[in-house]
């Protein structure tokens, strides 16, 4: 995408978006609600045509080679659209045909497989529980074998047990070579998937680069979370800042960002001094409250 | 490993991919519709055929009002199993279910799916359809050879009828909205078909108003194969094809507006 702008009414979604995934890595694209991050992947499947700026899938132009583009990339989308009276097999049979895969019951065998459902079938969707579905619609994205994938937002609103096991799948899918983007506002997400983050905002992509790299450049070494009564916070606060330190707020606590820097007691001792982790960078970076 | 998605319209692999998952649902619920299918037009025929026939009207020109009401009723069949399927169907898939934002994902484009879903519909309809015919013939309606038109009339109508309910399903903010619709629209455009009584005994605008609606066509052709065709039935097969046609162009470009941002 190079200089990609979409706007709804007065409302600029994607604000110049220039962004490019390299084969065979998975790019996070990390950015709080309505960052533009849904937006963007509409604009890949052609779903979304840009205003201005230039999309290249795969060497095909879009909007123009669209559909020929969507034929060689999986999508997983964020809210559960899979048809909950038909089987699971049936399901993944009607997605295999609409990617024209040449045979559609050794398709729909393999992504069982891989959602680990082959068991389940012949069981209608509305039967599975919240985990069994949300690894059917990842495997429905995988049906034809895509060059890339897109993620967006794949574990959202699910709970922790259901999010490892999809992590774990989504693990599987990089091992392999996939070349994945994958949208989310979670970072723990973004750091134990993504070989590349890209944190967006506003419509753009502020920084980017390997979770570690963005945590040295933007967060240093080493943060300090100071707990206590507001008049100690805003203290410590400002001590922090005068010694050109960044604080950021950190639920009940604040955090200084590169305490490693901090001299004469800017940090008390009573704070807990942890690594410096991409929260602190995406904080940092878009003024929002990590999840 | 899949083949590889051309650029051209309408390719077949995309409206028979898009038609696959409309028969992977339909196998959960074609019990009730057919059931239904063949419980409304007997509940019709033993009311206004039987009913009215035997207390009110004899019959309609040479017909008896049972074969009257049993062709006509042909037409009600079509536009219930068309334009209410339709615009409910595409109401909830687009905004409730999100499958079409699923199936855009996948290389179809928005002329395919709309193709391939008023296709689908207007093949049920074209089945369902028949069945007063059916019903009309235990009631004493004589079965003719030119009734094995009537499949096609019925299909080309639904094309118009479905295409008409996709494009107001893409229109409206909400599903309630259906109810002007259906007030305004359909119930209108059910009554003054000639299902019930004959349009040439109407006031001369009523008859040219009548002229504009699909379904008196589809009636006319009904009565046709079951009673005989005239030459005046290819104008009416004609206006047929072209409503067909508007509509389904009609779908396209408001489905497009709807989905694509």
């Amino acid at each position: 995408m190079k200089g990609v702008r979409k706007s709804f009414g007065d409302i600029t979604a994607v604000d110049g978006l220039d962004l490019d995934v390299p084969a065979g890595i998975c790019l996070g694209l990390l950015g709080p609600n309505g960052a533009g991050k849904s937006t963007s992947m509409r604009l890949l499947t052609g779903q979304a045509i840009a205003d201005e700026g230039e999309i290249t899938v795969l060497g095909h132009t879009l909007p123009a080679e669209a559909k020929i583009a969507r034929g060689e990339m999986g999508v997983v989308p964020q809210l559960d659209n899979l048809d909950v009276d038909v089987t699971v097999e049936d399901n993944l049979a009607v997605y295999a045909r609409l990617y024209r895969v040449k045979d559609v019951g050794a398709a729909v065998d393999r992504t069982l497989q891989i959602a680990r459902l082959t068991d389940r079938r012949k069981d209608a969707v509305d039967k599975l529980s919240g985990g069994m579905r949300r690894r059917l619609l990842l495997a429905r994205g995988l049906v034809h074998e895509p060059r890339l994938v897109l993620l967006d937002e794949p574990t959202v609103g699910l709970d922790p047990q259901i999010r490892t096991e999809l992590w774990s799948l989504i693990d599987n899918l990089r091992g392999g070579g996939s070349t994945i983007l994958m949208c989310t506002h979670y970072i723990e997400e973004a750091q134990r998937l993504a070989d590349e983050v890209a944190v967006m905002t506003q419509g753009k992509i502020i920084s980017r680069g390997r979770p570690a790299d963005l945590i040295r450049e933007h967060a240093g070494v080493e943060t300090a979370e100071i707990y206590g009564p507001p008049d100690k916070l805003a203290e410590a606060r400002a001590k922090a800042e005068a010694q050109g330190l960044r604080v950021r707020p950190a639920g009940p606590a604040i955090a200084v960002v590169g305490s490693e820097r901090a001299t004469d007691g800017a940090v008390p001792d009573d704070a807990v001094v942890r690594a410096a982790s991409l929260e602190d960078v995406f904080v940092l970076l878009t003024g929002e409250e990590a999840e | 490993m899949a083949s590889k998605v051309g650029a051209r319209r309408l390719e077949p692999a995309a409206i028979t991919g898009v038609m696959s998952r409309e028969v992977a649902n339909f196998r959960t619920f074609w019990k009730a519709t057919t059931f239904s299918s063949v419980l409304e037009p007997i509940i019709y025929l033993l009311a206004f055929g039987i009913g009215l026939g035997a207390t009110l009207v004899d019959g309609v020109g040479n017909l008896e009002y049972v074969e009257f009401v049993g062709t006509g009723m042909v037409a009600t069949a079509v536009i219930f199993s068309s334009a209410f399927p339709s615009m409910f169907g595409t109401f909830v898939k687009h905004r409730f279910q999100n499958t079409y934002d699923a199936i855009l994902a996948a290389p179809v484009d928005v002329e395919e799916l709309v193709t391939a879903e008023v296709l689908w519909i207007s093949l049920r309809a074209g089945f369902y359809g028949c069945f007063p015919l059916i019903v009309a013939m235990f009631f004493g309606l004589d079965p003719e050879w030119g009734m094995l038109l009537v499949p096609i009339f019925a299909f080309v109508t639904a094309i118009g009828f479905s295409g008409l309910g996709m494009a107001t399903a893409a229109t409206v903010g909400k599903i309630d909205h259906f109810n002007y619709v259906t007030t305004l629209v359909i119930t209108p455009l059910f009554l003054v078909a000639g299902t019930f009584f004959p349009i040439d005994q109407l006031p001369q605008w009523a008859q040219v108003v009548a002229w504009l609606n699909p379904l008196y066509h589809l009636v006319e052709l009904v009565r046709g194969a079951a009673f005989g065709f005239e030459p005046v039935d290819f104008i009416h097969f004609g206006i047929l094809v072209a409503f067909a046609l508007a509509m389904w162009r009609l779908a396209v470009s408001r489905m497009e507006k709807r989905l694509i941002d």
